[in-house]
């Protein structure tokens, strides 16, 4: 890469037709353009005002160029919406065999955790030729993830999730940006994402974790007591919740819905939002209580649980290490300059929270975002007006 | 078209004495403040907003100081941010949006209807005190520590985490709101009621059919904005879930609410711009304007169709496949009217005789400039570019192509055309080209740096960025520099030309149209007697063969 690109890379299944799209509206819109500007500066001239020329000759072009230009730019636009549409489509349609990666926003980092267990902040490793679908949500306000490389962005939502996808082609580390404003450090919410080989990513992966994320989510379910209802036989308080996941779900008021990830979380959050047909209203709400990470093992659990047994099965965890805080930093070359992931959270948001300050002046070959300064004060804490500290 | 002869129209002598106008009328501060002739309200609101241009502008141009290296080194972060918030507030509720409506279509609408004034004197002069309280409250929040949202105050942010001044600025943009609304209803009335004898709708100018279509806009949609602010307001006050999920709002619904209001607000902003354009290109090719009805009407439809695209702002931000696909359509759609308007300019330039003076030279940028952000407007409406540009200097490049290219260029294409008419006095001819021409080179210099490096993958309002984005944002503020110069020469050569500039007569263009059949300055009744229109909208010849006979140039 030169110190002075024009095109980023193209590093993603999608970038080639985005890019495609892109070019081809440069080239027409371009010409077309260029075309107006020609006919003005030439009419601009040659119709310039002269002494024998102070008054306009009074012709008018023809009157068949007014449909002309009404209906040929309507078929124009049509035909750049349904590329569009055609392009965005294959953005939106999640392959079935994406690997499941989840993703939270806060302000000012981003954390990836894998099924396998992994946490990352601020970087994200990921095999290269595999779909890769991110399920994610946001702590606090608004967040906006984007891998510019891969030409795929998407809001990051407070409480609600959503998910995006991508399938990396190239190996090699890329910028990760918030995009939507966040507030103070908005452009410290960077990071990279790292794309491995298949066979190094299988070794990262290896590298060590608290067992996987289902597994976690299935402590917790103990540990929050979601068992004691929750208990899969018959007669329980609550809903089984084996092989639950996906499934269209009776309400009690008569309504139905698919129970995906937004169903699992408000049932988690918000319990008597939606009560299944059957059940009491007996649930105690879980707001406040279970953090984002939290939220994500359990709702992996959920996900993994099958009829039988109720024993996750979906997800192999590798061998518990016993170094267990965040990514193996020796697998590639690459990862080196990667920042230090962490699993220990910062407390507070003053200006030097863990992530944001990229060591870029010690990567080679692909600039690095150079740390943002501190602001000089210190940053303004959350406003008095919210208790979401007492969350952290 | 049966053209007709303007011979019973009231052109009147330019005089060498000293004659009453609506400037000499009266005397002293008081009588400025508390005047209801449109003219004078004009002047106050042009003073008014040229003040808070300079603001937004310095704002502006410190912001492209401190993006001159890819290190935040400059500013800090907090305070990079309110000042692209500070940038983006002041420029569009304090100056684009009253701007030329409240300054041209106060000074130049009435006289265009050959009316005595507007319909509601003392509506308009509250409309300007509206906007000065609301103006008030931009200037203590900037003085008292400033506001770090960014101009679209996207909650939850706004309403539970910043701890800077949402509250006033808020209120202030809410008030303002009210300002325009005055304005939009004072034009809408005075266009149904109050036009001359003779003058029918199709007689209209184009002027006031785009002015009528940006009062419409204003009417319906500024309400929309006051509601959502005051919702705001309520959750960050008194902690009343709307917005913010944690106490059971949706973040998303306050996008829908917002850019309902604020997609229209792009039409308030460049509507305007595109009526004063309409009047220069007919005065200054001294033509009649090819397609007059498709030109008027498109106003009308973009009026409309403005209000149907409003989630083109929000295609990642969380909503349905198909909603964006229909919303994608639509913005299709209303591209149509901005385009048949660019051409039918174009054309009418066709064995025209045009003019190369000042107000033409910001036409002709204005229609280079309002072409690549109309046609870059398609790149974002089409779903599968939209998802990489979202919110990167893409998109910052697009909307000041339509703002600053389009609506400012227009502005000065205006303030220039009518400055005669205003002030009685010619600005500096060539003064007026040069700064024209560094406008043009300094935009574009400033603003198609951006494209690219939005392409390449820089987000908006980053205080730092990447090293690679470098070279172009070291262009850009290049641009900026050249741009600055370009909007205070004006401010210079315009102020000396108040006292130092050649008379003006009651027509210096030889252009037609009922604010040239009146003296210069007008006086303060506009016209001594209601003229009687006889002739359609820019009925070039008929005119110039009446102002030859008349010896009236």
């Amino acid at each position: 890469m030169t110190d002075f690109p024009l095109f980023p890379e193209q590093a993603s299944t999608v970038a080639p037709l985005v890019d495609g799209l892109y070019l081809f509206l440069v080239v027409l819109t371009g010409a077309v353009s260029l075309l107006i500007w020609l006919v003005i500066f030439y009419f601009a001239i040659k119709y310039r005002r002269r002494p024998d020329n102070e008054l306009a000759q009074e012709q008018e072009p023809p009157a068949i160029l007014e449909m002309t230009w009404i209906v040929v730019p309507t078929i124009i636009f049509i035909g750049i919406f349904i590329a569009g549409a055609w392009v965005f489509f294959r953005m939106q349609r999640v392959p079935a065999n994406a690997l499941e990666v989840y993703a939270t926003g806060r302000q000012w980092m981003w954390k990836f955790q894998h099924p396998t267990g992994q946490r990352e902040i601020n970087t994200l490793h990921v095999p290269v030729g595999r779909p890769v679908k991110i399920t994610m949500a946001s702590e606090d306000v608004i967040h906006s993830l984007w891998f510019p490389y891969f030409r795929v962005k998407a809001d990051v939502l407070p409480n609600r999730y959503r998910t995006m996808w991508f399938e990396a082609t190239k190996t090699g580390r890329f910028h990760i940006f918030c995009a939507e404003y966040c507030g103070s450090i908005h452009s410290g919410m960077i990071g990279w994402v790292e794309v491995m080989e298949p066979t190094e990513y299988q070794r990262w992966l290896a590298g060590g974790s608290e067992g996987s994320l289902a597994s976690q989510g299935e402590k917790l379910f103990e540990k929050y007591a979601c068992n004691t209802c929750h208990t899969n036989t018959s007669g329980a308080r609550g809903p089984n919740l084996a092989g639950l996941y996906g499934t269209t779900r009776q309400l009690t008021d008569g309504r139905s819905v698919v129970a995906d990830d937004n169903y699992i979380r408000e049932s988690i959050l918000n319990p008597q939002a939606k009560i299944a047909a059957g059940f009491q209203p007996i649930m105690p709400t879980f707001q406040g209580q279970v953090n984002e990470d939290d939220l994500i093992r359990l709702l992996a659990y959920v996900r993994t649980i099958n009829a039988d047994n109720g024993v996750a099965t979906a997800v192999e965890s590798p061998a518990s290490a016993a170094e267990s805080r965040g990514a193996p930093q020796t697998t590639t070359g690459a990862t080196t300059a990667a920042p230090v992931a962490t699993t220990t959270a910062p407390t507070t948001t003053t200006g030097g929270a863990a992530g944001f300050s990229l060591p870029g002046t010690t990567t080679t070959g692909v600039g690095g975002l150079k740390p943002t300064a501190p602001p000089a004060t210190a940053p303004q804490a959350p406003p008095t007006t919210t208790t979401r500290q007492d969350q952290r | 078209m049966t053209s007709t002869t303007i011979d019973d129209a009231p052109y009147i002598e330019p005089s060498t004495r000293e004659r009453r106008h609506y400037i000499n009328d009266e005397y002293g501060v008081l009588s400025w403040l508390l005047t209801k002739d449109h003219k004078r309200i004009a002047i106050l609101y042009l003073f008014s907003v040229t003040a808070f241009f300079i603001v937004g502008g310095i704002f502006a141009f410190l912001m492209r100081l401190e993006l001159l290296t890819p290190e935040g080194d400059m500013f800090t972060s907090d305070t990079y941010n309110k000042l692209f918030t500070l940038h983006g507030i002041v420029m569009i509720f304090f100056f684009l949006i009253p701007a030329i409506p409240a300054v041209m279509g106060n000074f130049i609408l009435p006289i265009m209807l050959g009316a005595k004034d507007l319909a509601f004197p003392k509506l308009n002069l509250l409309s300007w005190y509206v906007y000065m309280v609301g103006g008030i409250f931009g200037i203590v929040v900037i003085i008292t520590g400033g506001v770090d949202t960014g101009w679209t105050f996207y909650t939850p942010f706004s309403t539970q985490y910043s701890n800077t001044k949402v509250f006033a600025t808020t209120l202030g943009a809410f008030i303002t709101g009210f300002s325009s609304i005055l304005t939009g209803l004072n034009f809408l009335v005075t266009i149904h009621r109050m036009r001359a004898p003779g003058l029918t709708w199709f007689r209209l100018p184009l002027f006031v059919w785009s002015m009528y279509a940006t009062s419409v806009v204003i009417m319906l949609a500024t309400p929309v904005l006051a509601i959502t602010l005051v919702l705001l307001m309520i959750e960050r006050a008194l902690q009343v879930g709307i917005f913010d999920p944690a106490l059971g709002g949706d973040p998303v619904l306050y996008q829908h609410m917002f850019w309902f209001y604020s997609h229209p607000a792009v039409y308030i902003m460049i509507l305007p711009g595109m009526a004063v354009i309409s009047e220069c290109v007919a005065a200054f090719t001294r033509k009649k304007i090819f397609g007059y009805k498709f030109v008027a009407f498109s106003s009308l439809g973009i009026a409309f169709l403005g209000f149907l695209v409003w989630a083109h702002h929000m295609f990642v931000a969380g909503m349905s496949v198909y909603s964006a696909m229909i919303f994608s359509f639509l913005t299709m759609l209303v591209a149509v009217p901005s385009a048949i308007k660019v051409f039918n300019w174009t054309s009418t330039m066709y064995k025209a005789s045009v003019s190369w003076q000042t107000p033409m030279l910001y036409v002709l940028g204005f229609i280079g400039l309002f072409t690549i952000g109309g046609v870059t407007g398609l790149f974002l409406g089409a779903l599968g570019v939209d998802v990489h540009v979202h919110d990167s200097y893409f998109v910052v490049a697009h909307f000041h192509y339509i703002m600053v290219g389009g609506t400012i260029m227009a502005y000065m294409a205006g303030i220039h055309y009518w400055w005669p008419k205003i002030t009685g006095r010619m600005y500096p001819e060539w003064w007026g080209r040069l700064s024209a021409l560094l406008v043009f080179v300094g935009f574009n210099l400033t603003f198609f740096p951006q494209f690219l490096v939005g392409y390449v993958g820089m987000p908006r309002r980053y205080h730092a960025y990447a090293p690679e984005f470098q070279v172009l944002n070291v262009l850009s503020t290049a641009g900026a520099t050249v741009l600055a110069l370009g909007y205070l020469l004006p401010m210079i050569y315009l102020g000396w030309s108040l006292k130092f500039g050649r008379k003006a007569g009651a027509n210096p263009w030889g252009a037609v149209g009922l604010e040239w059949a009146t003296t210069s300055p007008p006086p303060k009744e506009n016209f001594h007697e209601t003229p009687v229109v006889t002739w359609e909208a820019y009925d070039y010849p008929a005119f110039l063969k009446a102002m030859k006979e008349t010896q009236n140039v």
